[in-house]
């Protein structure tokens, strides 16, 4: 585990070039700052200045490095490195409110981006042009769309959004790619189309994370009433939720076809386990704190603290974990989805933490060790 | 003086009812249940089986009724049921809950907070410590944003 603070202000979102050398995160303002890995430290090398409105969503194609951003302006900017400058392009996203997330689709030919205004836009470049167009899919959300994550098959699209759901979209550009064949999630997959669609049903919350596992079979979010629920669409539709006992939940990322990490109010990471009948659940916490050592304090110290701080004991108001502040956003540091040895978090206290991931002989079951 | 000051009606009028966008939750119409029988929930807290009388209380809640009467009848029951406890069984009650039902028992707990009467606050302080032990703060969580309350 190593913790990079990098500043005070909290990361909004972050993003990792292809080989992890370079990061891009949004320091909670309209800027997005690049970051160059020298050594142990992380130096600036780059500020995207172009956006009017706080980024909120940053991500970065590792085949054809560009970042695409977005931001409450109600933009996106696609940019390129040209002669070691980025250069911004402006996509027309067409919404009426502020965008909220945006992804790259697995072949870097689209891009998803979802917003406020109760839609999400599909954005591809049309060579005649020279632009990005975008497509909308509106029906049936109705509400803020939080989360998008693209199916390994460049068509399926899982959005979460604040109407409690958690959807399943058809993203089929016929411009840019060829027909899909059928997927367990359906056969027929038509721009807009809604493959599927769960939650709501009088309880849940706002569903803050969607993730689908490397294979494309399995989907999980989590949402604002502290639950993680994980769906296998080759196992009819019934979703296997957990109801925690933590607080909400804002990230979610699957690791490996069984295993799902997770983070969110806690402040701390956690992992869970989705099993081939397809239930789930809790496996631990990563943030394995250090035994507090209770020493005792002595006499002198006492009227110290008691002149300085009007209290005898020795209070620390730091939080146990690592993170001091809620965790917004998990990503893949070294590996893939189907195996990831490494993952990285960042928050609203604006540190960046790498954790580390070994194998445990003889179980599937990953441990965390610290070090 | 202009118009306006004249009649202040328009200010009771809701605008968010006539905001063509506004969200409408989905009433999906299940089982409408009538919440616990009071009656016999009556004779098993008079002969001492707390424990199932308790377990009665926490059967069928009225979570899809539109009627108020019903719910604050099913309220009432499981509040006598919750104030009939001594403090050394509330634990073991709670132990015998699955996770949704200590999530009901949290909903009850904290509407019956919403009222306080005589010796109400002592017990539901005693019911919601040990509650929160098993659910933790998501079940609290729940309490908050479940669209469907007892």
């Amino acid at each position: 585990m190593s913790l990079h603070q990098f500043l005070l202000e909290p990361i909004t979102c972050h993003a990792w070039n292809r080989d992890r050398t370079q990061i891009a995160i949004s320091p909670n303002n309209h800027e997005v700052h690049i970051y160059q890995k020298s050594g142990n430290q992380w130096v600036k090398s780059h500020e995207l200045k172009e956006h009017n409105g706080h980024i909120t969503g940053i991500d970065w194609a590792p085949k054809s490095d560009r970042i695409v951003t977005c931001g409450a302006d109600r933009n996106a900017y696609v940019w390129s490195l040209k002669d070691g400058v980025w250069k911004p392009t402006l996509v027309i996203l067409r919404i009426n409110r502020a965008a909220t997330f945006v992804k790259w689709s697995p072949l870097e030919n689209k891009f998803a981006v979802g917003s406020g205004a109760r839609l999400i836009s599909v954005c591809y470049f049309e060579s005649d042009n020279d632009w990005w167009v975008s497509k909308h899919i509106k029906k049936p959300i109705r509400s803020t769309v939080l989360s998008l994550d693209w199916h390994p098959n460049n068509v399926l699209l899982a959005a979460g959004s604040c109407d409690f759901k958690c959807r399943v979209f058809s993203a089929y550009i016929k411009e840019v790619e060829e027909k899909p064949g059928p997927t367990p999630w359906g056969s027929k997959m038509p721009f807009g189309a809604v493959l599927a669609e769960f939650g709501g049903a009088g309880g849940g919350g706002w569903v803050h994370s969607v993730s689908f596992s490397s294979s494309g079979n399995r989907l999980a979010w989590v949402s604002h009433d502290s639950t993680v629920t994980v769906v296998d669409g080759t196992k009819g539709s019934t979703p296997s939720q957990l109801k925690t006992e933590f607080l909400p939940l804002l990230s979610v990322l699957f690791i490996s076809e069984n295993s799902v990490v997770a983070a969110g109010h806690d402040c701390c990471p956690m992992l869970f386990r989705c099993d081939d009948g397809g239930s789930l659940t809790f496996v631990s916490k990563l943030d394995l704190p250090k035994a507090s050592i209770t020493r005792n304090i002595s006499a002198m110290e006492r009227f110290r603290n008691m002149d300085k701080r009007a209290t005898t004991e020795d209070r620390n108001t730091a939080l146990e974990t690592l993170h001091q502040n809620s965790i917004t956003q998990v990503s893949i540091y070294e590996g893939d989805q189907s195996d990831c040895r490494k993952f990285c978090t960042t928050g609203i206290d604006g540190a960046m933490t790498i954790w580390d991931f070994k194998l445990s002989s003889h179980c599937d079951l990953k441990k965390v060790e610290c070090n | 003086m202009a118009k306006n000051t004249l009649s202040s009606r328009f200010r009771k009028l809701d605008i968010d009812e006539f905001d063509e966008n506004k969200f409408v939750d989905d009433h999906d119409e299940a089982v409408d249940n009538q919440g616990p029988d009071g009656t016999e929930i009556e004779n098993l807290i008079r002969i001492g089986d707390t424990m199932t009388a308790f377990h009665l209380a926490l059967r069928n809640p009225p979570l899809n009724t539109k009627n108020p009467a019903v719910k604050e009848r099913a309220l009432a029951i499981v509040l006598r049921v919750l104030t009939s406890f001594k403090s050394s069984d509330i634990e073991p009650a709670v132990k015998s809950l699955d996770r949704s039902g200590v999530d009901l028992l949290m909903k009850y707990i904290y509407r019956g907070f919403e009222k306080p009467s005589d010796n109400s606050s002592a017990i539901l302080l005693q019911w919601h410590e040990k509650a929160f032990a098993v659910g933790g703060l998501g079940s609290i969580v729940r309490v908050l944003t479940a669209r469907k309350t007892v």
